[in-house]
């Protein structure tokens, strides 16, 4: 994952957001920009999913935008369940996302969520 | 036009829907009515514990190892008839953690349990320092506590549409939406019909299954009893990972809480996980008659016992809040029998914090009394002709 | 506290009625989840990027909000449960980051409520909605107007509704390559094909050119709009790859051989919206006779006396006519203080037209039967809980789970994190065409189900500690995270 790279909307971290806050995603550290939500840093990182559900193993990302579906949850600062999209990224936050669980069987679906971007 | 059913039962609750199981086995044509739809009032709102450790000797403990039996029994049977599927009613043998966080705690706690297993209960005294075999993640300022290894659970609407796939499946009828308002008299007294939203019912017998309403269908019946409300609210966690809450965990404080007559608030945590990973915190107790406001100073005691119990819980967002009405009558024993002045009336209600759990004793006992078969337990304690049911009934109903 | 009004939802409606009651002398506390006021119609980028949606009008009534001496905002703050009290209602709030636990906790015992919470996108359900990449129209506009980012490269969007123009118009502004717009309805591809009623053509001739303009927009960026079309199924593995369109008949079934697959990175969906109800169901509001909105009557009165309601939350019209509305609502909660207030004339001129309008936009783009043929058996009804279209028919046939509790019980749809938000009224609405075929009376009750008494996610330990009872002022004046937007 190449978080710092904005493939989607137009502008990158704007030169003027001085205070950007600087924050982990699964560890890699990631500079944001100032007023970003963890569902918009996600995306514009190329992400689309980031957590699988526990019945199916489905993958999930954003799917309201407005914090009503509980699709885009994260964790924060060792907090789970933070939806993304409500989320503010803070200086020095340490976001988790929940890569989809290997199958818990032989034969079931490839458990390889972890990818990314479409690059 | 089908002919008119032996028997009506007023009300398709869980023990509703037991007594019309037991019924239909026993061979009689039941219809079932409900005004709303089937299992959703108090059994809708039960946390489905089937539960001995709860009760203290005396004739609702022994009704509740009936129960025990009855639904380990029934189910598989009931497995047999209508397949796994519609007989699925998430029954797990999990056990019950009781334990105590006082000195003064431990003393009632092992006293309790100690008169419990004269009674026959399987009660297991536990070191306090063993108990994070069984459950890691509770607290360790464990003072006491007792394992209870028959305690089980079910999930209450599962089991209460179950029961009712059971009546239809033997013929008899379920209807939805249909208010029971009054009965009709043959000229000697006795039940002939009845009247309902949709019409009369021709039978010779009625059960008032109605639960926290049993009261005012009573009235309507002519016959009143004293069957009153008791507030329960419930929280629901999101879900968590399997094994956070193993057991049916609480506080001994709950045992108090259950035996209470008093109005006031009264919360002791319960705390169990659900099969579909949820975790339960009830329950509260309070009479407020039919008020059905969810009270954050409620949902806050509630929070702060099961926090205290298991600490990791803290960071767990609350899903949902609910409630419901226990019924209960003044002394605190279900109410299991004949009207003592309309003949063809019987009453089945009363069953407060534990309708779940002792629906399958109480649907067998239901039909032995009506059929006039062998009661399988001594009855006379949940007589409806007992003074705390009749004695002003007219007034408070 | 005999003069503080609490306005819930600084959305359009929660706005205006903000000022309305302000500027008739209540004391307003403006409470909403956002960081900044303006809901979702105002919702504005991350400072740094140009304000290019702040238009004059927004800035004006942001800066009239910040500098009114009788309205304070209380911004990132939730009200997780309403509850009754002798006289009127209590709410309890949280302030802080959303769905952190280190929140600050508030009580207010207002003397008048205004409930402006708004509304989401109702999404309807079909085979691979849940796979990544397919989102509700609302979740790309927010992504688009409030982070400047495209939801994806190649994206079709679907659903009914006017809303689905101004979707389009953003998703062009962050450079999205806009695939095609499917209006499932089929009405005419022109202003008068959808205003093609008396009332509504006088009521909503002032949308006309917004209409014509964004007709013009797609036209221009040679994307197709086309009436009687929706999206039937999303295909992929780990996320969206292509879908198939179908073009429909009028009641929403897909006409045979209309089939076809485009190739595509992301799917917005939107089929109206849904009221956030939760705050209104708790006060004991009535609903209307669709049981999905709150009714009100002229003066923006619910049917629990001081609880007023403006905006999506009353009906769906548009952020003029929740605007209009919040002022009457304002003005009527000042009223309710024994405030002397002049009657808001012009704004319930508005609201009249507005309610008009918004009455013929329903009647033009309803949400037809025919979406119910859409479902294959292993289509999830709900996402939460990964309950599928056979599950929900097994519960609702073998169980004769009949009201909406037993339902969910039996069935599990709705029992997850979002708590039927998203699968509620679908689900009724399946359950209900089931019982209709099994000749069942459906005692469905809608009301019910948006009965969420925790109307924002809230932690154990949290609720723990919770105070029960405001604090001498109603709350905290000096609480360094309360901040009246900057
Ligand atoms: C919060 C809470 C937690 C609980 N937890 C447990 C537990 O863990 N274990 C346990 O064993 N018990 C528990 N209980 C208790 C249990 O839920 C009740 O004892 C039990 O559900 C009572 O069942 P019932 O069939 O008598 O009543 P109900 O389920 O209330 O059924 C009565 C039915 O009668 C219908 N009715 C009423 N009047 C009429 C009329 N005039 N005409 C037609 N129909 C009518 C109603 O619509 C209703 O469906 C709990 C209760 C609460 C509130
Ligand atoms: C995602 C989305 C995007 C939209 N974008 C547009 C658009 O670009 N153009 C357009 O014409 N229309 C748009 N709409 C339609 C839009 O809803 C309305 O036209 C207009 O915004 C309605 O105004 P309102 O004041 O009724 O509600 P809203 O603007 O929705 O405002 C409601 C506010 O209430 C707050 N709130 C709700 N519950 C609580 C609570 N419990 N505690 C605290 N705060 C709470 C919310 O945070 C929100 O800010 C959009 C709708 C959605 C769902
Ligand atoms: S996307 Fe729905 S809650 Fe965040």
């Amino acid at each position: 994952m190449t978080p710092e790279a904005d493939h989607r909307g137009r502008p990158g971290p704007s030169t003027g957001d001085a205070g950007a806050p600087q924050v982990t995603v699964d560890g890699v550290a990631v500079t944001a920009r100032t007023g970003q939500t963890v569902a918009g840093l996600l995306v514009s990182a190329g992400r689309t999913s980031w957590r699988s559900t526990r019945g199916g193993g489905r993958p999930r990302g954003l799917f309201c935008g407005i914090g009503v579906c509980f699709d885009c949850l994260v964790e924060v600062n060792g907090v789970p369940d933070v939806r993304a999209c409500q989320r503010l990224v803070a200086d020095g936050d340490d976001i988790r996302t929940a890569p989809r669980p290997r199958p818990a069987a032989p034969g079931g679906p490839a458990g390889d969520g972890t990818r990314t971007g479409e690059a | 036009m089908a002919a008119h059913p032996d028997v009506v039962v007023v009300g398709a609750g869980v023990v509703g829907a037991a007594c019309a199981e037991a019924l239909t086995a026993a061979g009689l044509r039941v219809t079932v009515l409900d005004r709303g739809a089937p299992a959703s009032g108090t059994t809708a709102a039960g946390e489905g514990n089937v539960l001995v450790s709860d009760k203290e000797p005396g004739p609702e403990l022994v009704l509740a190892q009936h129960s025990l039996r009855r639904w380990r029994v029934l189910l598989p049977a009931l497995r047999e008839e209508l397949g796994p599927e519609l007989a699925e009613v998430e029954w797990d043998a999990k056990g019950g953690l009781v334990v105590a966080t006082t000195a003064a705690g431990a003393g009632s706690l092992t006293a309790f349990a100690a008169a419990q297993r004269q009674a026959g209960v399987r009660a297991e005294q536990l070191a306090p320092d063993r108990v994070g075999e069984l459950e890691p993640l509770l607290t360790p300022g464990i003072t006491a506590a007792v394992h209870y290894p028959e305690d089980a659970q079910l999930h209450p609407v599962l089991a209460a549409t179950t029961l009712l796939a059971a009546v239809r499946a033997r013929g008899g009828a379920v209807r939805a939406g249909v208010a029971a308002l009054g009965l009709r008299r043959a000229a000697g007294g006795a039940v002939s019909a009845v009247v309902t939203s949709a019409g009369d019912l021709p039978t010779a017998a009625v059960v008032n299954a109605c639960g926290p309403w049993a009261g005012a269908f009573a009235t309507a019946a002519g016959a009143p009893i004293t069957v009153l409300p008791r507030r329960g609210v419930v929280l629901v966690t999101g879900p968590l990972p399997p094994g956070t809450v193993r057991h049916k965990v609480y506080d001994a404080d709950y045992v108090g809480a259950v035996a209470s007559g008093d109005a006031d608030l009264q919360t002791s945590a319960v705390v169990e996980s659900t099969r579909a990973g949820t975790v339960l915190v009830g329950s509260s107790r309070q009479r407020v008659g039919f008020d059905d406001t969810i009270r954050v100073a409620v949902l806050r005691e509630l929070a702060r016992k099961a926090v205290a119990l298991f600490p990791v819980l803290a960071d767990v967002p609350v899903q949902r809040a609910y409630g419901g009405f226990r019924p209960y009558a003044p002394d605190h024993l279900p109410v299991i029998g004949p009207d003592p002045r309309v003949a063809g009336l019987w009453h089945v209600t009363g069953h407060e914090g534990a309708g779940i759990g002792l629906a399958a004793a109480t649907g067998q006992l239901l039909a032995e009394l009506l059929t006039g078969a062998e009661p399988h337990v001594d009855p006379t304690p949940f007589r409806v002709d007992r003074p705390a049911v009749l004695t002003g009934a007219e007034v408070r109903a | 506290m005999a003069r503080l009004i609490a306005v819930v939802g600084a959305g359009p409606a929660g706005m205006a009625a903000a000022l309305a009651a302000a500027d008739a002398g209540a004391e307003v506390v403006l409470v909403d989840a956002a960081p900044r006021v303006g809901g979702q119609y105002h919702r504005q980028p991350p400072p740094g990027l140009a304000d290019q949606h702040a238009g004059p009008g927004f800035a004006r009534l942001e800066a009239e909000l910040a500098g009114h001496p009788r309205v304070r905002h209380l911004a990132e703050t939730v009200v997780w449960a309403l509850e009754p009290r002798p006289g009127g209602h209590r709410l309890h709030l949280r302030t802080g980051p959303a769905d952190s636990p280190h929140r600050t906790a508030r009580v207010l015992d207002p003397a008048a409520l205004v409930l402006a919470t708004g509304a989401h996108d109702r999404a309807l359900p079909f085979p691979g909605w849940d796979l990544p990449g397919v989102v509700t129209a609302g979740a790309a506009q927010a992504l688009a107007k409030g982070q400047r980012v495209a939801v994806g490269r190649r994206v079709l969007l679907a659903g009914t509704g006017p809303f689905l123009f101004p979707v389009a118009q953003s998703l062009i502004e962050v450079g999205a390559h806009l695939v095609g717009v499917l209006e499932a309805n089929r009405v005419g591809a022109t202003a008068a094909g959808w205003l093609a009623r008396p009332a509504a053509l006088l009521a909503g001739r002032a949308k006309l050119p917004e209409l014509a303009g964004y007709l013009g927009l797609l036209a221009r960026h040679r994307i197709a709009y086309r009436t009687g079309h929706a999206v039937l199924a999303a295909h992929g593995t780990d996320r969206v790859e292509a879908v198939t369109t179908a073009r429909l008949t009028r009641d929403w079934r897909v006409v045979p051989g209309s089939a076809r697959r485009i190739a595509v990175d992301a799917v917005c969906v939107g089929f109206g919206f849904t009221p956030q109800l939760e705050l209104a169901v708790a006060a004991g509001c009535d609903l209307d006779a669709t049981g999905t909105c709150v009714r009100v009557d002229i003066a923006q009165a619910t049917s629990t006396p001081g609880v007023f309601a403006a905006g999506e939350l009353t009906g769906v019209g548009g952020a003029d006519l929740a605007a209009a509305e919040g002022r009457v609502a304002g003005a009527s909660a000042a009223r309710h203080l024994g405030l002397a207030v002049p009657v808001p004339r012009a704004a319930l001129r508005q609201v009249r037209a507005g309610r008009g309008f918004a009455a013929a936009l329903a009647g033009a783009y309803p949400v037809r039967p025919g979406w119910r043929s859409w479902l294959t058996e292993d289509t999830l009804v709900c996402r939460c809980e990964e309950v599928s279209y056979g599950a929900l028919c097994q519960a609702v046939r073998q169980r004769a789970a009949l009201g909406g509790r037993v339902l969910r019980l039996t069935s599990r749809v709705g029992l997850g994190p979002c708590q039927g938000r998203i699968c509620g009224r679908n689900a009724a609405e399946l359950a209900e065409a089931l019982l209709c075929r099994a000749d069942q009376r459906p005692p469905l009750t809608p009301a019910a189900s948006a009965r969420r008494p925790i109307a924002a996610p809230i932690r154990l330990g949290e609720l723990a500690t919770t105070p029960t009872e405001p604090s001498e002022h109603g709350f905290a004046s000096t609480d360094p995270t309360d901040r009246s937007e900057a």
